[in-house]
């Protein structure tokens, strides 16, 4: 690959800024130590402050336990309680960034985002309703809940893009109409829902609805993480694809790609995606939005570097957003879907603004 | 001549009124074949039903023998480039980048591009002059530009037959010559099969082995320039009257409109 870039240099003006496979390497390298580091750094926040001295100790050495101030062992403290929830914040957050850059490709919007188009209030709904009716049962280590946000989620997709499109193309007003109206819907839905439950799980609920991290075990991380990876490599796997359909399902199909297929793939594994996701964090809102439009700015808009590189720095994101959700008005806890919408949406105007003399979409 | 498309009986209607209906045509390799015809005949329909882009309801257009509309968007693409009237890259791709699109069709799994798929695209850059815009982004070009750069990636392609809607619509007096120069080195040189729907019934008659002529929904006369361009077929299709006469150096027919004078009485208000 060197050999053929410095050919391409020598050639003339030099075709690819983008997409030399090294720099890709190199790109996912620097995001993968800033992502290591950025948990690390954020461990040390919380109720207690854990210096980043103990805190690499505690990491290198996970036996060796030491007294705390509050009589809590700070490697409890890590290891139990903030490793895993950063751990979920971000693999939440690396999966709303691949769905949202996977989903600006497919309705060719750069506004579109899980939660804007109503595909995680969908996704709330189902699972609210798995909670509501108590449904216990699970299939092959999908639970009820993580199910019903599966299907209500790709139900929710489906319905948007049915009512967006318009001759092969999806109009931004449509889109973002067909998502307010979609939303207003679920969001009755969800309040009837929650109206009908006793003031304990109303509250329960409503406190999952407005998008926290609670914790979850080892063994949830796992599956969560298999399921994340599985779906982020699947959208990973379309990014050329993607190239070819943000250009709009003609020009698509007259390069040669099968869209009806890739919008088929990319529907369910979002789906999948949002819903697993929803069931464990509630709705945590514009990370999908916010986090490939930043990176699309300084890394370009070449899926095979803007899909993996959205997803670790929305993982790290979040990350970041939750430990600020955590100490910020500690020992109260916020909402972490309060810090990303309120980053997100000021972001989100801005963007609207910015593009409102340009025909998007 | 063998044909390498072959349409038969083909309707095709959006809502109600069929746009095509009992079209047939032949489309032999190796030439250069021009649409023409008054707005709403079809034209662009053809063109994507050719390219598996919209399925007919009734007849068949066989590629090379095979069903179109049974070929995958893959086995079409390989054989078949087409440059659509208008083009929107909603995010900030550059030259470079959409026009090694074009190599999609040459490109396995996950892909990254090939000496080939450089070779290619530098090639089709350079013969569509646009090699100079490599980093500019497609936003950032005027619509000449914008234009080139689309037909640059159907280049990259490397098909043996190429579509075109309009290529020359938004481009300069410089440009339209070029296009159809580059068109007839890639017909003479690598026997590519060209289509050309357009409405600049001069160029079309000055550089088309054979043109058709679309009337409600199916060819009206097919044939030479000679043949396909009189008064009367185009009075009868067009509803004006133009005048013809020879192009001074080709010998082709001329189209030129006659001096109209206003309408006083159509608007009154």
């Amino acid at each position: 690959m060197d050999v053929l870039m410095q050919a391409d240099a020598q050639a003339g003006m030099p075709l690819l800024p983008a997409l030399t496979a090294r720099r890709r390497v190199r790109v996912l390298a620097v995001l993968i130590v800033a992502a290591l580091v950025g948990v690390v750094l954020c461990l040390q926040y919380g109720t207690e402050r854990i210096p980043l001295s103990e805190v690499v100790h505690i990491l290198l050495a996970p036996d060796v336990v030491t007294e705390g101030v509050s009589g809590v062992s700070p490697a409890v403290i890590l290891w139990e309680v903030r490793l895993p929830r950063l751990l979920l914040a971000f693999l939440v957050g690396a999966s709303l960034a691949a769905v949202g850059v996977a989903l600006q490709a497919l309705l060719r919007n750069p506004l579109a985002d899980p939660y804007i188009l109503g595909i995680s209030s969908g996704a709330a709904l189902g699972a609210a309703l798995a909670l509501q009716l108590g449904l216990g049962w699970a299939i092959g280590g999908f639970s009820a809940v993580q199910l019903c946000a599966f299907l209500f989620a790709a139900a929710t997709i489906g319905a948007i893009y049915r009512i967006a499109v318009a001759d092969g193309r999806i109009p931004v007003q449509t889109l973002l109409l067909a998502g307010v109206i979609i939303n207003a819907i679920l969001s009755a839905l969800i309040l009837f829902i929650t109206s009908l439950s006793d003031s304990t799980s109303a509250f329960r609920l409503f406190f999952w609805l407005m998008g926290s991290l609670a914790t979850l075990g080892y063994a949830g991380l796992g599956a969560l993480a298999l399921c994340v990876i599985v779906g982020v490599g699947m959208l990973g796997g379309q990014a050329r694809n993607l190239n070819l359909l943000s250009l709009g399902e003609d020009s698509a199909q007259g390069l040669g790609l099968d869209v009806e297929r890739v919008k088929r793939v990319i529907f369910l594994t979002t789906a999948l995606l949002t819903g697993t996701v929803v069931a464990v964090s509630g709705l945590i809102g514009f990370v999908g939005m916010i986090v490939p439009h930043a990176v699309r700015m300084v890394l370009g808009p070449d899926h095979r570097l803007l899909l993996p590189a959205s997803a670790l720095v929305g993982g790290l994101f979040l990350a970041v957003a939750d430990t600020v959700a955590r100490s910020l008005l500690s020992p109260t806890e916020l909402p972490v879907g309060v810090i990303t919408a309120l980053c997100g949406g000021p972001f989100f105007i801005y963007l609207l603004m910015s593009h409102r003399n340009e025909s998007v979409g | 001549m063998a044909a390498c498309y072959q349409i038969r009986d083909v309707g095709f209607r959006y809502a109600q009124p069929w746009v095509l209906d009992g079209c047939s045509l032949d489309v032999n390799e190796g030439e250069i074949l021009g649409i023409i015809g008054a707005n709403g005949s079809g034209k662009t329909s053809l063109l994507k039903l050719m390219a598996g882009l919209l399925r007919p309801q009734q007849g068949q257009i066989s590629l090379h023998g095979s069903d179109v509309s049974a070929l995958s968007p893959l086995e079409v693409a390989r054989l078949v480039a087409l440059v659509p009237q208008e083009s929107q890259v909603l995010f900030p791709f550059t030259v470079g980048e959409l026009v090694l699109m074009g190599r999609f069709v040459h490109q396995t799994g996950w892909g990254w591009e090939s000496e080939e798929d450089l070779r290619m695209a530098r090639q089709a850059m350079r013969i569509m002059e646009v090699d100079h815009l490599a980093t500019r982004t497609f936003q950032a070009l005027s619509g000449g530009e914008r234009h080139r750069t689309v037909i640059a990636r159907a280049l990259a392609q490397h098909t043996p037959i190429l579509l075109l809607d309009e290529p020359t619509a938004f481009l300069d007096l410089k440009h339209q010559i070029d296009i159809y120069a580059i068109l007839k080195e890639l017909n003479r040189d690598r026997r590519v099969t060209v289509v050309v729907v357009s409405h600049d019934l001069n160029l079309a008659s000055q550089h088309c082995h054979r043109l058709v002529l679309l009337h409600e929904g199916k060819p009206y006369r097919s044939g030479s320039p000679k043949e396909v361009l009189t008064a009367a077929h185009l009075r009868r299709v067009y509803g004006c009257d133009v005048l013809i006469d020879a192009h001074p150096m080709t010998g082709t027919p001329r189209i030129t409109l006659p001096q109209t004078e206003a309408r006083p009485h159509l608007i009154q208000q």
